[in-house]
């Protein structure tokens, strides 16, 4: 495990038994590659092998859904109610009143900046004109967010305080976050039938895992002695819980809620794609597909709007907490104060009939046809210029990575053909690289070299899958032992057999594709961010908003310029992923300790050896976690980018949807959810060993 | 004080080991006595269990102040949570008022600590979300007793700590030694007969430790709680202790007055600690004294040691008188002689049968 550590001495090749390991799936390779015609159920697994997982789960799923349906339907009526309720009194509210008591909550929360922001965002939602379906929007994640909380407040408590919680809950968390968002949507289709419900029980369940982890750790990190004072005290265990342990860790709650209200708005904008509500998300997605694009961007400011409101409120609450105010009693006073004005305010405006209901904001709708005038006529003169920048990217970037040079060097792409020699210097090429490559710097690198030329001869989709499961399989049990290794073959071995290998590689191509893009985009700015403060001042507000919109709305810019297809979505991926690239390369690299760097400058190291050879080594590992994040984003943006023209998995599990198929969906959601999970215990495994070396 | 009066709390062969190597060695049944203990409690180390109290037999009065010192991780902790059941004994037996304490219900226990257990923290275990008010009240709020009557109780116990004026700050507004102020209102609030103090003062600077020291002294003289306190000061524990047990390695090596461990310290161990002591601080006339072998006391004529003076003040005494010295009791009756050697004896350490 360690090797790959211990051997970065240059010449001094000592080839731990690892390597022939790695010698047998060369072998193999060169098997697939050359003897490709008698083996072809190596490179392609065959169709007649499949389990038909999916009808399985089709046939449980109608028999439960028989028996179920009483129970489900009494339990979405009953959330329907409250819902309903919400949603009629905030679109019976005087829009004036709901500002001023956002204005309020900011002004408790935090003070009179934050006012600023959430008056003049939450001015613009009454004004745009979408005011109406803001608050349906809104009546959703208002009885979603209670539902999550009190979920996730069960189960942190369980999963910190009993022993079974302890174990069973992380690898289920892990799970539930990285089971795609639409995957979350289908089996509640299924059960709750079309509506809203829906959305609101999808979002309760998906937004709950940030709640459940900042429950267990607050409440692990209450420190023993603040315990046993309430235990000696004679408390009982639900004093003890409620009066001591989770007020003592509140600090930590706090954050968790700031979260989960985070995710439960993303997933009830997700959740639209159901329809039917006339939410915002709703407003939006039925405009890109009229391509009415400035009504969609002025939905999408909507929705980042009510987004940043949230947040901000939120992490105001969560930063200020009894360690900074000191006593809290007049705030009763206040809050009374407060709810009457309030309330007066809102009977004199219904008497007079005002801000009762927003008509037709006529602005509005003048500024969106002029928007998507001038965005018709933009893309109507500009049109060659984008077509060629897409093409570009798709023939010589794309392609490539999906079906391999061996397939997409074709006269009508990059003009010339592949022809025979050419491909025997390319393989020649590539085998002196790597030789080269592994002599210079270890023979890990050369590896590396070697397979990645492999990857980028027969391309993700080309390339056998027996190679592939080998090479990870194998890769995981170098970086993080036995576990990791069985981990990596069974949830492959899953994807495989259940038919989904395919769609997975596209997947993992598009993925892939976009991480890459996302983490040199993304690293480059994290590098110079950290050498100019005010870069890294502007930067930091802008990821910090980036983080906060909800994945949706990166697909209304993109498709705006570039119509349905991969590239389209390659760069709605990127503009979601990008983020986690800049902050922890920024950050590894500013935490490289002053007293090494004055140690290089001493030793007359000029600037770029001091780059090169001292700070970005050190920040290594944690640009690890970075590209690490960055994958997962893209995960996750995948699946939605699937509204925008995606081939792989994504678009499976929402056909899944639209066809309401649980058992398509639960399969190839878990097979997204798998492969996300594959990615992450590898790069852990290997920033871990990375941190490691580093100490030793 | 100490002396005579009921027993407050007993341990009898009381064991706490940590870790399963022992397996069913400690069945109740059939608990090693003496020796045998001891090389019971060698073996389980061995074998890579941690002894963090072996064969505990402690008789604690009640009013009395009785200190558990030791080095650090010699199970001082670990044998107050086991008598206040933070950590539940691995065998033996524990009495409280001549009760038995190991086999009683949660609810039982639960009442128990509401009405007769106060502890104080060595972190202070301070409710940081709470004012020192609502800190001090909180056993109270535990009973179910109402707003007004905790906070006026509050406010008592907050006056008797000296902390007037603090009642609204919060825990991390406060000094260490205000902290511990309000750890020990709070474990005072319910009024209670048991008092446990593991370390409460070791967090703090030593002059504030002095100072929290003659507080604690006033505060017992007030109240007259069994005080259970643990210190790895040996001063610390000479200067509160009515008695004092000495722990190694999860066992008692030895139990005795200060006066007692410093005139005869039972094993190296104990001399060690003994060493650093001012013994001319510690050790009275009356231990020194030779009594008079006949009759009744009589009068003395003034000029006598009082029995309870200290080895120092009765060597600047002497300093002006030749010849054996006269020992007088409280009501000033003669009962003995010392001879100044002894005194010079006793000051180097040479009395006490090394
Ligand atoms: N919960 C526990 N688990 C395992 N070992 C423990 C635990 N608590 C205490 N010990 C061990 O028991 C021994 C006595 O600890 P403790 O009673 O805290 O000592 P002291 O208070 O005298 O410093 C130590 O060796 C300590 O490591
Ligand atoms: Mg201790």
């Amino acid at each position: 495990m360690a090797s790959d550590i211990t051997n970065q001495s240059g010449l001094d090749v000592k080839f731990p038994e690892s390597v022939w390991g790695w010698l047998l799936i060369i072998l193999l390779a060169l098997i697939c590659g050359v003897f490709a015609s008698s083996v072809p159920w190596l490179v392609k697994y065959p169709q007649n092998w499949f389990v038909p997982l999916a009808d399985w789960i089709n046939i449980f799923t109608d028999w439960f859904e028989a028996i179920a349906k009483p129970v489900t339907r009494f339990i979405g009526n009953l959330l329907e109610l409250p819902m309903q309720g919400l949603r009629e009194v905030l679109q019976w509210v005087p829009w004036p009143v709901t500002v001023l008591a956002v204005a309020l909550l900011a002004l408790h929360a935090s003070g009179w900046g934050l006012v600023v922001i959430c008056v003049l965002a939450s001015l613009y939602i009454a004004l745009s004109g979408y005011w109406e379906q803001a608050m349906n929007t809104m009546a959703l994640v208002g009885v979603a967010v209670p539902l999550s909380l009190l979920l996730g407040l069960g189960l942190g408590i369980y999963a910190s305080r009993t022993r079974s919680g302890q174990r069973i809950m992380p690898p289920i968390l892990d799970l539930m976050q990285t089971i795609p968002t639409f995957a979350y949507l289908i089996p509640m289709l299924v059960l709750f039938g079309f509506g809203p419900v829906v959305g609101l029980i999808a979002s309760a369940i998906y937004a709950c895992p940030p709640m459940v982890r900042n429950v267990s750790l607050g409440l692990q990190s209450v420190p023993e002695e603040i315990r046993e004072a309430a235990r000696m005290s004679g408390s009982s265990s639900y004093q003890q819980l409620f009066w001591v342990e989770i007020p003592a860790a509140m600090g930590q709650i706090k954050v968790g809620i700031n979260q989960t209200i985070m995710a439960a708005l993303s997933m009830v904008i997700i959740a639209s794609v159901i329809g039917g509500f006339n939410d915002i998300g709703w407003e939006v997605l039925s405009t890109m597909r009229k391509a009415r694009f400035g009504d969609s961007l002025l939905a999408g400011v909507v929705i980042v709007f009510i987004a940043i409101i949230m947040d901000r409120i939120s992490a105001a609450y969560a930063n200020r907490d009894y360690l900074s105010s000191g006593s809290d009693a007049p705030s009763k006073h206040h809050f009374l104060i407060a709810a009457g004005a309030l309330i007066v305010l809102c009977a004199v405006l219904k008497f007079f009939d005002i801000g009762t209901a927003i008509e037709e904001a006529d602005w509005a709708k003048s500024i969106a046809d002029w928007l998507n005038l001038k965005l018709d006529e933009f893309v109507g003169a500009y049109g060659d210029i984008l077509t060629s920048i897409k093409n570009f990217f798709y023939f010589f970037y794309l392609l490539p990575l999906r079906t391999g040079l061996s397939q997409s060097i074709l006269p009508f792409t990059w003009g010339f053909d592949f022809t025979g020699p050419m491909r025997i210097s390319y393989a020649v090429m590539c085998v002196l690289g790597a030789i080269g490559v592994g002599m210079r710097w270890g023979w890990q690198k050369g590896l590396g070299v070697a397979i990645l030329a492999y990857l980028l001869y027969f391309g993700t989709t080309g390339a056998p899958w027996s190679v592939v499961i080998a090479t990870l399989t194998y890769l995981g049990w170098q970086v993080g032992g036995r576990k990791t290794g069985l981990f990596v073959l069974g949830a492959l071995g899953f994807i495989l057999l259940t038919g989904m290998w395919e769609r997975a590689m596209l997947s993992v191509y598009l993925c892939g594709a976009a991480a890459i893009m996302s983490f040199l985009f993304g690293a480059s700015v994290g590098v110079w961010a950290a050498s100019n403060d005010t870069v890294s001042a502007i930067v930091r507000p802008i990821c910090d908003t980036f983080q906060t919109i909800p994945l949706f709305v990166f697909l209304i810019p993109t498709l705006m310029f570039f119509q349905l297809g991969e590239f389209t979505a390659l760069l709605a991926i990127i503009a979601y992923a990008f983020v986690p690239a800049i902050r922890y390369t920024e950050n590894g690299l500013r935490e490289v300790s002053p007293q090494l760097l004055e140690v290089a400058v001493e030793q007359g190291c000029t600037p770029s050896q001091i780059f090169w050879q001292v700070k970005l080594p050190l920040a290594m590992p944690s640009m690890m976690v970075g590209l690490n994040q960055t994958i997962m984003y893209a995960f996750a943006m995948l699946v939605i980018a699937a509204l925008v023209g995606t081939t792989g998995l994504g678009q499976q599990i929402y056909q899944a949807l639209t066809a309401a198929n649980t058992g398509l969906g639960v399969v190839s959601g878990l097979s997204m959810a798998l492969l996300a999970m594959t990615a992450d215990r590898i790069m852990q495994a290997w920033a871990a060993n990375r941190y490691a070396g580093l100490d030793g | 004080m100490a002396g005579e009066g009921k027993t407050a709390l007993e341990c009898r062969n009381l064991w706490r080991v940590f870790g399963d190597a022992h397996g069913g060695k400690l069945a109740n049944s059939a608990l090693p006595k003496g020796d045998d203990a001891i090389r019971l409690a060698e073996e389980m180390s061995s074998a890579g269990d941690i002894v963090a109290c072996g064969d505990i037999n402690l008789k604690i009065k009640d009013g009395e102040f009785f200190v558990l010192m030791g080095l650090s991780g010699s199970g001082k902790s670990t044998l107050m949570r086991c008598m206040s059941r933070l950590t539940e004994p691995s065998a033996g037996e524990l009495l409280i008022d001549g009760e038995d304490f190991l086999g009683i219900s949660d609810q039982e226990l639960m009442e128990v600590r509401r009405r007769k257990m106060g502890m104080v923290f060595q972190h202070f275990g301070l409710f940081p979300h709470m004012s020192v008010r609502e800190n001090v009240a909180f056993p109270l709020r535990v009973q179910g007793a109402s707003e007004a009557e905790r906070n006026a109780k509050a406010d008592e116990m907050i006056t008797l700590v000296g902390l007037d004026g603090r009642e609204d700050a919060f825990p991390h507004q406060l000094s260490g030694g205000q902290k511990q102020r309000v750890g020990i209102a709070r474990s005072l609030a319910v009024d209670p007969e048991l008092w446990f103090l593991d370390e409460p003062f070791s967090a703090l600077d030593p002059l504030i430790r002095w100072q929290m020291q003659s507080e604690l002294l006033r505060l017992q003289t007030l109240f007259h709680k069994t005080i259970i306190f643990v210190t790895h000061d040996f001063m610390e524990a000479v200067r509160l202790a009515d008695r004092i047990a000495i722990m190694k390695d999860g066992l008692v090596v030895q139990v005795g007055t200060p006066e007692d461990i410093v005139l005869n310290p039972a094993t190296d161990y104990v001399a060690e600690f003994v060493k650093e002591a001012p013994r001319t601080k510690i050790i009275k006339i009356s231990q020194l004294m030779e009594p008079l072998k006949t009759g009744k006391p009589k009068k003395s004529g003034g000029e006598a040691l009082h029995c309870d003076m200290t080895l120092e003040d009765a060597l600047s005494w002497s300093a002006v008188r030749g010849g054996a010295l006269p020992v007088a009791d409280e009501d000033g009756n003669m009962i003995g002689t010392v001879p100044p050697e002894r005194l010079t004896a006793a000051l180097s350490g040479g009395d006490d049968g090394e």
